[in-house]
């Protein structure tokens, strides 16, 4: 096992070699002069261009790039044009508030999504199980900005029930420790403001957990019903075992590898991806941050922002291809 | 781990997530109301007062000096002052750390009075040296480390066109300024955020790090900065004037969609948005809970022609554009008539407004007319660009194109709306590759030169004349009105500017909007300020 980890963490480093390369060519691309961003609209060409010098914007982009290369093997993810503070210090805060968001999500995704998989494959052809496909189909369709604002206008504005944006009580501020509120919280004893953490993770956590949702009740019903229809499970039945320990144990421990896969997938798209959640409901998260920076041309964030969201990305995907072997010792890894 | 075990651990977590949901859906019900009382601003008000200040978006850095993003003077606006401050709603001169002010004859020296008495949140006091300290710190920057000041004061030690020769201080609380030529716009330069006095101790200790933690004067003290969440400060208890301010903390919130800023606002999260939607404007006012603000104008929105491309080259074209586009409809339609239409490049709360000029009317007939004469009686095809965000002078781009581009049809002009995304669209624009453009200026200092001569003077060709304009005429006038201190004459000369540039019509000026902003009704004293940053001591809850 501890060869297989080896080997795959390994195969990181070209992945994650050739992902710089293309992520700093590409932004290379696109028209816009971050020297000029940061200079405003005033900016007179000598300005720009000495700014462009002591940025090393003027060297060959071979040279910038072995630079950043160098950087990062040092552990030095380079400084942001635009706020002049290195991205390795500044990065955290948005990472974490992505993380607690998207964890979040995922949960709620997994519980209702592989539950209402599973109840669906059970009761085939059932109210339950239409009723559940027809969400799901919506669920994966529903753009996320309509959502999230009808979710704030019926919990929010009408009901009064939920905060609509944000990450606290403002009024009653999180004492940032580790930038993960819930652990936060949790280290101070305030339970409180735990309370509230929770709440304000719940519209945006279920406007981020739609379509993850949706996909891992598709999958899980449809590899249920493959599994259910196998031997064993008769053989179960037979020997009068009640459904719901069948459903349960028997099939949904060989049904659940591709789930797994879907979920693992789903999880590292959550981080990447969560840029319209986190603009509606004014979230502080890595999203927004990658995507200010691609607005300003602030070329050391994006790229490590970017290597960053791909390294935990491949991470999780490395978690998964474990935990199959957890789940199903069939899988053998060498 | 025997895979049964595996199984249970997983049945374990799956039980205790249930468990932590349900807390925390019951959490929801009997928290419901404390949070209720949280959630009004104004219950609170008997212990502390907080205004939550909703805005798009975060702060660049709290060194105002370094920045020139409206959302950073937002803050620094109320921690630091400067040594004049702009009228409460226009930008008249007005005592502010400094309370008398005098220019010499010839308009090459300032003397300024400081108010004695005052002192820095850091505990510094407050001087001519602390003035001389900072001057001597932007004037041995450079256009990256300072880049107002470079702009507003050409340049830096050194530099050839730099304004400012020396600043000395005379005495503890008189600072003199000496210039090199007269420059009109001086004293409204130096009411502007980014000059606002910081505490010498601080920025020599903190060096390029002040902005993380800005100390100045103000009526508000710094506190925190969660990154592209809030932003909070305090009561400055020691502010020199004992009457305010009235608030006991300002905490500013980035909320980035207009739409989720309003619903926030009608949940009690915060108690003052920002950036209203002009369509928002009726369901505000319809709010008995909320009132509605108009920030002044000091805005233009417009249509560039760039004068370089053909056959924007040709006079007769670009004014038979101008009269082919029903700008009162634009402005009813997309401004939901909160703008008023323009028809100079500056808007009329500006001194030096020509109000004499009449604009080009809707006449679709003259511009067929003029079009024919051109030799283009047939039309021609075109690009027409739309800006790709929402702007205080342009709230939607795209569909403003649109108007536009049925407008053009009705004369036999093709217009092919293409936009991009923010940065590439301005870098195109600038490098001249746009036919047509849509975009728009806020000013800085309410200065007739920050409008005309930066957006429409050959010197700033490839800065932010994006249409190419250039006339020698012009040109002339411009010069010649920096540097004169009379402000009749002064007025006089942007006045004949205005006439040359609307024979020329480079532009189709659209609007001069009056941005939103919603509040809680129990919100008094808050008056916006047309440059955007609010000056917040004065305001309070009832």
């Amino acid at each position: 096992m501890l060869h297989y980890i080896g080997k795959r963490l390994l195969q990181l480093i070209p992945v994650l070699l050739g992902m710089t390369f293309v992520v700093f060519m590409i932004i290379r691309a696109i028209p816009g002069n971050p020297a000029q961003v940061i200079l405003g609209q005033l900016a007179s060409k000598e300005a720009i261009e000495a700014l462009e010098i002591k940025l090393g914007l003027n060297e060959p982009w071979y040279t910038q790039y072995f630079d950043y290369l160098v950087g990062l093997l040092k552990g030095d993810l380079g400084e942001s044009m635009r706020t002049v503070q290195p991205v390795a210090e500044e990065i955290w805060p948005y990472l974490a508030a992505t993380i607690e968001l998207a964890f979040f999500a995922i949960i709620i995704a997994v519980i209702i999504g592989v539950n209402a998989g599973i109840i669906s494959a059970w009761f085939q052809n059932s109210w339950f199980d239409y009723l559940a496909m027809v969400l799901a189909l919506i669920g994966v369709s529903m753009p996320i900005f309509w959502l999230g604002l009808m979710e704030q206008w019926i919990f929010g504005v009408e009901l009064q029930w939920l905060p609509t944006t944000g990450r606290e009580e403002v009024r009653d501020p999180v004492n940032s420790i580790t930038s993960m509120y819930i652990v936060d919280t949790i280290i101070q004893g305030r339970f409180d403001q735990l309370g509230t953490v929770l709440k304000h993770l719940v519209l945006p956590g279920i406007a981020l957990a739609t379509i993850p949702m949706a996909i891992i009740a598709r999958m899980t019903r449809s590899s249920m019903l493959e599994v259910m229809r196998a031997d064993y499970v008769r053989t179960a039945r037979a020997k009068g075992q009640k459904m719901f320990w069948v459903v349960y144990k028997h099939a949904l421990k060989n049904a659940i590898i591709p789930v797994l896969t879907v979920i693992g997938l789903q999880t590292g798209l959550l981080l990447g991806g969560a840029i319209l959640t986190e603009t509606i409901f004014g979230w502080p998260g890595i999203g927004r941050y990658i995507y200010e920076a691609i607005s300003f041309r602030d070329y050391p964030v994006i790229q490590s922002g970017i290597l960053v969201v791909a390294f935990i990305f491949v991470m999780i995907n490395l978690f998964v291809d474990i935990l199959y072997g957890l789940v199903d010792p069939r899988i053998k890894y060498d | 781990m025997g895979k049964s075990k595996i199984w249970s651990f997983l049945l374990l977590m799956f039980v205790a997530l249930t468990v932590v949901l349900a807390a925390c859906s019951s959490d929801d019900s009997s928290d419901g109301d404390t949070e209720k009382d949280n959630d009004k601003g104004t219950t609170d008000t008997a212990e502390e007062k907080v205004l939550i200040f909703g805005r798009g978006g975060d702060s660049v850095s709290l060194d105002p000096a370094a920045v020139t993003d409206g959302e950073s003077f937002k803050v620094t606006q109320n921690v630091l002052e400067t040594l004049l401050n702009f009228g409460e709603q226009d930008t008249t001169i007005n005592e502010g750390l400094a309370t008398k002010w005098e220019p010499s004859e010839d308009g090459l020296t300032y003397t300024f009075t400081l108010r004695e008495g005052v002192k820095f949140h850091d505990g510094t006091d407050f001087n001519a040296e602390a003035v001389v300290k900072n001057f001597e710190r932007w004037a041995g920057g450079s256009e990256d480390l300072f880049p107002y000041y470079g702009s507003m004061f050409g340049g830096y030690d050194g530099d050839e066109g730099h304004v400012i020769e020396s600043v000395t201080a005379e005495g503890d609380y008189t600072v003199i300024f000496k210039l090199t030529r007269a420059q009109a716009p001086f004293l409204k330069n130096i009411a502007m955020s980014p000059f606002a006095i910081a505490s010498p101790t601080a920025f020599e200790a903190a060096g390029d790090k002040f902005g993380d933690s800005p100390v100045g004067t103000g009526p508000f003290k710094f506190v925190e900065w969660k990154r592209n969440d809030s932003i909070t400060i305090e009561k400055n208890a020691e502010y020199w004037n004992s009457e305010e301010p009235k608030l006991d903390k300002v905490v500013f919130r980035s909320i980035p969609d207009n739409s989720a800023r309003l619903n926030s606002l009608l949940n009690g999260e915060i108690d003052l948005a920002d950036g209203v939607n002009p369509s928002d404007g009726s369901t505000v006012e319809s709010e008995a809970a909320l009132q509605l603000f108009e920030r002044p104008s000091m805005n233009v929105g417009y249509l560039g022609l760039t004068s370089t491309r053909p056959p924007f080259d040709n006079q007769k074209v670009r004014q038979a554009v101008n009269y082919a586009i029903d700008k009162q409809a634009i402005v009813d339609a997309f401004f939901e008539g909160r703008a008023e239409v323009a028809k100079n490049p500056m808007p009329s709360s500006i001194s030096g407004y020509n109000d004499d000029i009449p604009g080009y009317e809707y006449d679709p007939e003259k511009a067929k007319q003029l079009l024919a004469e051109a030799g283009f009686a047939d039309g021609f095809e075109m690009e027409l660009w739309a800006m790709p965000v929402p702007r205080p002078y342009m709230p939607d781009g795209t569909k403003v194109a649109e108007a536009i581009q049925k407008n053009l049809a009705d004369v036999g002009i093709t217009a092919n709306i293409v936009s991009y995304e923010w940065a590439t669209y301005l870098e195109k624009a600038k490098n001249g590759e746009a036919d047509a453009f849509l975009l728009g200026w806020t000013g800085d200092n309410g200065d007739a030169d920050n409008f005309i001569y930066v957006l429409l003077d050959e010197d700033n060709i490839g800065s932010n004349n994006y249409s190419y304009y250039s006339n020698p005429e012009t040109h002339k006038i411009l010069i010649e009105a920096q540097t004169e201190v009379d402000e009749e004459k002064r007025n006089e000369l942007y006045k004949q500017a205005q006439e040359i540039i609307f024979e020329d019509a480079p532009w189709v000026p659209l609007a001069h909007s009056t941005p939103l902003l919603a509040g809680d009704a129990e919100i008094i004293n808050f008056k916006p300020h047309p440059t955007g940053s609010d000056r917040l001591n004065k305001v309070d809850f009832k």
